[in-house]
């Protein structure tokens, strides 16, 4: 399968202080890599890396069709944003194309239908003139990653997809990554790991270094070989199939 | 009052208040609501006062005042910005020292210059009735520039003013564009500083913003329902201030104060009809 980009050699940080150390991950056509590790262990850094938000100290990231102007999609933290801003949930989802509008043109008909269609596959098209502020967590995340899709990218990058959402939307937005990962590459960074390794492909546990798990199935043990001390957070029915025999553990620090 | 406010219209000084008052709500409509949205307050306030330290050196230097308040406040509005996006000096400390120390070299400036000092009261509380048309012309071309520039930029506006990171993630000009942004809202606060005057002029460009945010969220029906209570609230400010002999910039943002105390209290009754219909249905 065709490369979209590779990390060489990376090590990155902010002011002096190395978070990141020695990364290599390559991210292929159709891949689904699930990014693990302990909170503080880098890997919105490496998300970050990966969007050029940071510059790498040392290493390299080699994009290998470097004149793609929608390559990435990207669903921030909903944390992130002004939640009063003056902006329609229309607004922010056509906003995702300005990666190939460049800005000076304005939107189309057809860029409306597809904002449009997209909400409507988020479960969310009555609310296309709400006031981004208006709308609860959950919803905010469906509108971003809405945003993150409207122009197809060719890697889909989600920082804690589900932090704010509801067990319903979960289930659904799990279903529908999988049916997005048939165009695109996703990488997904987040905590709950219990529950994301049964739709991952791969696994990356982050934790200053790298680990590349070339399976979907991890174990505690192989955790601990990756120096990736991860907490279980296990809410209810979880798939028991993809973790070790310390599924039921709770890790608390 | 002696006069009917339609014999006024024959004086030049008048209309060109009343002008003033218009191209003040179009310009500050504009740029005030990217400084509302963008939670900008703060900054604005720094670089109006720190505009005065121009006043002051143009004053000394037997310059034009206004074109020394326009340099000063585009320097320290670009000084600003970079500040805050590369060194380590928390932005609302470094506005705090910028805004006292425009002031001070205002005032040290105009207190060594030979001669009378000016009418200090004038560009601290603004005198819109004595606009000249160099005035006008400057403020007619700066509303001219913003609603061109806001009307062909507007969607890369708000997307890199709504989520900067994802906006420098997919290579747009983030950088480029809040330089420029902030550049204008210098100019329009320095061309606004005559009508309303420096410790005024802040008021301007958030009242009418506020009031209209009460009743949309639509960044664009936030500039057009502003630039409509700018123009209500300073033409009754402006008569005010005629037939009363008040500074301009005072009673002009009293209106605007009361308009959005009204404007609260028609949301309040809106919401509670709202709810009330609600249960009844």
């Amino acid at each position: 399968m065709a490369e979209i980009l590779e990390l060489r050699d990376i090590s990155a940080g902010y002011d002096g202080d190395m978070v990141l150390k020695g990364i290599n991950l390559t991210i292929a056509d159709l891949d689904f890599i699930g990014v693990i590790g302990p909170n503080g262990g880098g890997k919105t850094t490496l998300v970050k890396l990966i969007l050029g938000l940071i510059k790498p100290m040392h290493g390299s990231i080699v994009f290998h069709d470097p004149g793609e102007r929608n390559l990435i999609g990207y669903l921030p933290q909903v944390s992130q944003t002004d939640k009063k801003f003056p902006i329609t949930v229309l607004e922010v989802v056509l906003s995702g194309l300005m990666s190939v509008k460049q800005g000076f043109r304005a939107y189309t008909r057809s860029d409306r239908d597809k904002a449009m269609e997209i909400l409507g596959l988020m479960g969310i098209k009555h609310l296309h003139r709400k006031s981004i502020g208006d709308l609860s967590g959950g919803q905010m995340q469906r509108v971003y990653l809405g945003r993150a899709i409207i122009a197809n990218p060719k890697l889909l990058i989600l920082d804690e997809p589900n932090t704010f959402v509801d067990n319903k939307f979960e289930h659904d937005l799990y279903a529908l990554l999988g049916e997005l990962n048939k165009t695109m590459a996703i990488l997904m960074v987040s905590h709950d790991v219990g529950t994301i390794t049964s739709y991952v492909k791969t696994i990356a546990c982050v934790n200053r270094n790298l680990h590349y798990h070339r399976s979907n199935i991890i174990t505690q043990s192989q955790l601990a070989a990756y120096n990736c001390p991860i907490q279980l957070i296990t809410h209810g029915e979880v798939p028991h199939t993809v973790l070790g025999e310390h599924i039921h553990t709770h890790h608390h620090e | 009052m002696s006069e009917n406010i339609f014999d006024l219209l024959q004086y030049s000084f008048f209309t060109n208040s009343l002008l003033a008052a218009l191209l003040a709500s179009i310009t500050c409509g504009i740029a005030g609501t990217y400084i509302v949205a963008r939670r900008m307050v703060f900054i604005s306030g720094g670089i109006t006062h720190a505009s005065f330290g121009g006043i002051g050196i143009a004053w000394f230097l037997g310059m034009n005042p206004v074109a020394g308040a326009a340099v000063f406040s585009i320097l320290s509005a670009i000084g600003i910005e970079f500040v805050s996006s590369r060194s380590k000096i928390r932005e609302d400390s470094a506005i705090g020292i910028l805004w006292s120390l425009g002031m001070a070299l205002g005032i040290i400036f105009i207190f060594i210059t030979p001669g009378y000092a000016p009418n200090l009261m004038s560009y601290l509380f603004g005198s819109i009735l004595t606009v000249g048309s160099t005035d006008l012309w400057l403020m007619a071309a700066l509303a001219l520039f913003l609603a061109v520039f806001f009307a062909g930029f507007y969607h890369l506006i708000l997307f890199i003013a709504f989520d900067e990171e994802y906006a420098r993630a997919h290579k747009a000009p983030v950088q480029l564009f809040k330089y420029l942004l902030i550049s204008l809202v210098a100019l329009t606060i320095v061309l606004n500083i005559r009508v309303v005057g420096i410790i005024l002029v802040i008021s301007f460009l958030t009242i009418p913003q506020s009031t209209a945010n009460l009743f949309t969220n639509n960044f664009r029906s936030i500039i057009f329902l502003s630039i409509l209570i700018g123009i209500i609230g300073s033409i009754s400010g402006l008569l005010v201030s005629y037939f009363w002999n008040i500074p301009s910039g005072a009673t002009i943002i009293f209106a605007f104060v009361l308009i959005f105390g009204i404007a609260k209290a028609i949301q309040s009754l809106m919401i509670r009809a709202d709810i009330r219909k609600q249960q009844g249905s």
